[in-house]
């Protein structure tokens, strides 16, 4: 059975969505994403979206499901590299994923999460 | 074959044509000359190639099949001419104007030609005064769709220049917007500002309405999915240029821009920008001239 990969960078992770989704990859996906959180002590989680042409609402609900997931284990979720087609999709659809944070790369969506670690970490106590 | 009613208009025709075309020219400048936007020597060859389109168009088809082959060439001929006045200015009337001050001109000779014959002087007449009808009706239809396609080409022009997205600082768009907001506008405004933020990579967008003379519930509709979509892409929106008026419009419709950062001027939206991308305004000398216009809120930033 194929699963989307996981990839740890720093204190984040990287989710490169690539396949079309259904259900059982979207269930496999939140489970591999919460266990691996956990295990990594992740900030951060960055969902890579780009290279999606659709995006339904199946979707948009599972991305806002696993941003929900990773705030209750104190990761910040930043979905990245949305095409504008596809964001015209969702807005059209009264989708605009609230909760979720957004970027519009890679790189930037790692600089957000850096960001507000960094701010976090100066108010709060050293660990 | 032309029968006879068409001999007899195609004869006539031959054997005056240099004073029909005489008399012709003259009512034509009469009614144009006030407003100047046809030469003579234009209107002259415009009426001569009328004439002898019309007499061949007689000697080939019938007098009543104007939609025949036979008549294509004076059709087109029409269109061209129609087409043109319509480019110049001229009203519906002044060009189906060119057909109609032929009347005169031609029943003047039918008239004396067959001033003893009730019968034939009334049918002649008859036959040629609905074919003028028609022609003039004909350039009517071809003026009416000429201005159509002049209508529908602007409101094309508009369209794509009324959505400009300008990058007013390296990461930030603004986006005025002028006019009327409806749905096809804003999925343009969307699509543009969106390719925008790819292309420049910008983390702000500003959108100002300045220029939008209404905000209703719709437009405002239409304003907050655009800033959910400029979201999507990993872009926040500031709206700017939010006059009195619609801010109190804004109120009592109920609208809720809660989520939205608002800025009454372009200025301030700016200044926020900057802010936000660690930027800032700083004043390099004192400025020169008594008439400083700079505003003191920028240099406070």
């Amino acid at each position: 059975m194929d699963r989307i990969p996981i990839l740890k960078m720093g204190h984040s992770l990287l989710v490169s969505i690539q396949v079309d989704m259904h259900d059982r990859l979207a269930l496999t996906l939140q489970d591999d994403l919460t266990q691996k959180i956990v295990a990594t002590r992740a900030r951060g989680v960055l969902i890579d979206i780009s290279s999606l042409e659709v995006v339904d609402s199946f979707i948009g609900r599972m991305l806002v499901n696993i941003a929900a997931m990773a705030r209750v284990l104190d990761a910040k979720t930043v979905v990245v590299g949305m095409r504008p087609a596809v964001a015209i999709t969702l807005v059209e659809l009264g989708l605009s994923l609230t909760g979720v944070r957004t970027a519009l790369n890679v790189e930037l969506g790692m600089r957000l999460i850096s960001d507000a670690d960094k701010s976090e970490q100066g108010a709060g106590h050293e660990p | 074959m032309p029968d006879t009613l068409s001999k007899d208009v195609i004869e006539l025709l031959r054997r005056h044509e240099a004073a029909i075309l005489d008399e012709w020219m003259r009512e034509q400048m009469a009614d144009v000359r006030r407003s100047r936007l046809i030469e003579e020597t234009e209107m002259r060859t415009q009426s001569k190639e009328f004439l002898v389109l019309l007499r061949k168009a007689l000697e080939r088809g019938a007098i009543d099949d104007l939609d025949g082959r036979d008549w294509e060439e004076l059709r087109h001929m029409l269109a061209d001419l129609s087409a043109s006045r319509a480019k110049r200015g001229l009203t519906t009337s002044q060009t189906a104007a060119f057909v109609f001050s032929i009347k005169r001109s031609i029943f003047d000779r039918v008239r004396q030609q067959w001033a003893g014959d009730a019968e034939r002087l009334t049918s002649v007449t008859w036959a040629i005064d609905t074919l003028l009808d028609r022609f003039g009706l004909y350039m009517t239809e071809v003026y009416q769709k000429g201005r159509e396609e002049v209508i529908s080409r602007q409101q094309q022009e508009m369209l794509e220049l009324s959505t400009p997205v300008v990058e007013l600082w390296e990461g930030i768009l603004a986006l005025p917007l002028i006019g009327t907001l409806d749905s096809a506008r804003t999925q343009v405004v969307m699509e543009s500002l969106l390719q925008r933020i790819v292309e420049t990579g910008a983390a702000i967008a500003i959108i100002d309405i300045t220029g939008v003379a209404t905000v209703d519930t719709l437009v405002a509709q239409h304003l907050l999915k655009t800033v959910a979509a400029a979201r999507l892409m990993g872009a926040d929106c500031i709206i700017s240029g939010i006059r009195p008026q619609i801010a109190q419009t804004i109120v009592h419709l109920g609208v809720d821009l809660q989520d939205v950062i608002t800025k009454a001027t372009l200025a301030d939206a700016f200044g926020i920008a900057l802010t936000r991308a660690g930027l800032g305004v700083r004043r390099l000398s004192a400025p020169t001239g008594t008439s400083v216009r700079a505003p003191g809120r920028t240099e406070a930033r």
